[in-house]
């Protein structure tokens, strides 16, 4: 049965582009604003589900070469790895830095630490969720 | 004062359209009005949080719209598709 949905997948090209931009807003803002990596990584991840609803699991897969499983992973590891570096500067476990850089473009930044953990914590939920997904959708 | 007693009248009256929306939930006699519903009480449920934030004098809940509505979208064409070929993601054998 082959089925014509040019509708769903034009909106879905414009669509996805749009959640991918809203959802990294969203993670940047997120120490001064409502925000933060949990929300950016479930928002990134209800883009990656548009995208296998509208064009099936075959060929996202085979555009977006990423391991589900080995990104949460990651994530896990970059958020660990932030907390064990306050250890190796001898203070206490998850303890974080933030300094003032002049940056080209953006001129003087805050940049702080929290913002690597965030980047371990979105990683691991876009994982976790999209793995989710990926796993109850196989019905054999 | 007025102004306020406006957004409260409005917040009632999106209040009242959620309800008809969710008699239209339980009532409905096809699975495909209760997704048309379902889909309805999302659009009405992010005006009433515009009135909402707009009442409260604050603008940290206009994340929220855009949120509710993509995720709003992403339910419908699930359940659509579930509908219409009783599988929400294809893949080729």
């Amino acid at each position: 049965m082959k089925t014509n949905d040019v509708i769903l997948k034009s909106v879905t090209r414009v669509a996805a582009v749009i959640i991918s931009t809203f959802s990294i807003y969203l993670f940047m803002n997120g120490h001064h604003n409502p925000g933060g990596g949990f929300i950016g990584g479930l928002s990134t991840a209800s883009a990656i589900v548009l995208l296998f609803l509208s064009f099936g699991i075959e060929k996202v897969r085979e555009n977006i070469r990423v391991d589900f499983k080995k990104l949460a992973a990651v994530g896990v590891l970059i958020a660990l790895g932030t907390g064990m570096a306050g250890v190796v500067f001898g203070q206490p476990f998850l303890t974080q830095a933030f300094g003032y850089y002049d940056l080209p473009i953006f001129g003087n930044t805050e940049l702080a630490s929290a913002l690597i953990f965030d980047t371990g914590v979105a990683l691991a939920v876009i994982g976790t969720a999209v793995n989710i997904i990926l796993s109850i959708s196989e019905d054999r | 004062m007025i102004f306020e007693t406006v957004l409260i009248i409005a917040l009632g009256i999106l209040m009242l359209s959620i309800l008809a929306n969710l008699y239209r939930v339980v009532k409905g006699p096809s699975s495909a009005d209760r997704v048309q519903a379902l889909d309805s009480v999302g659009i009405n449920l992010i005006a009433s949080i515009a009135v909402f934030s707009v009442l409260l004098h604050t603008h940290a809940f206009f994340d929220l719209i855009l949120l509710i509505g993509i995720l709003s979208f992403i339910g419908t064409i699930a359940f659509a598709r579930f509908i219409e070929r009783g599988v929400v993601i294809e893949r080729k054998r």
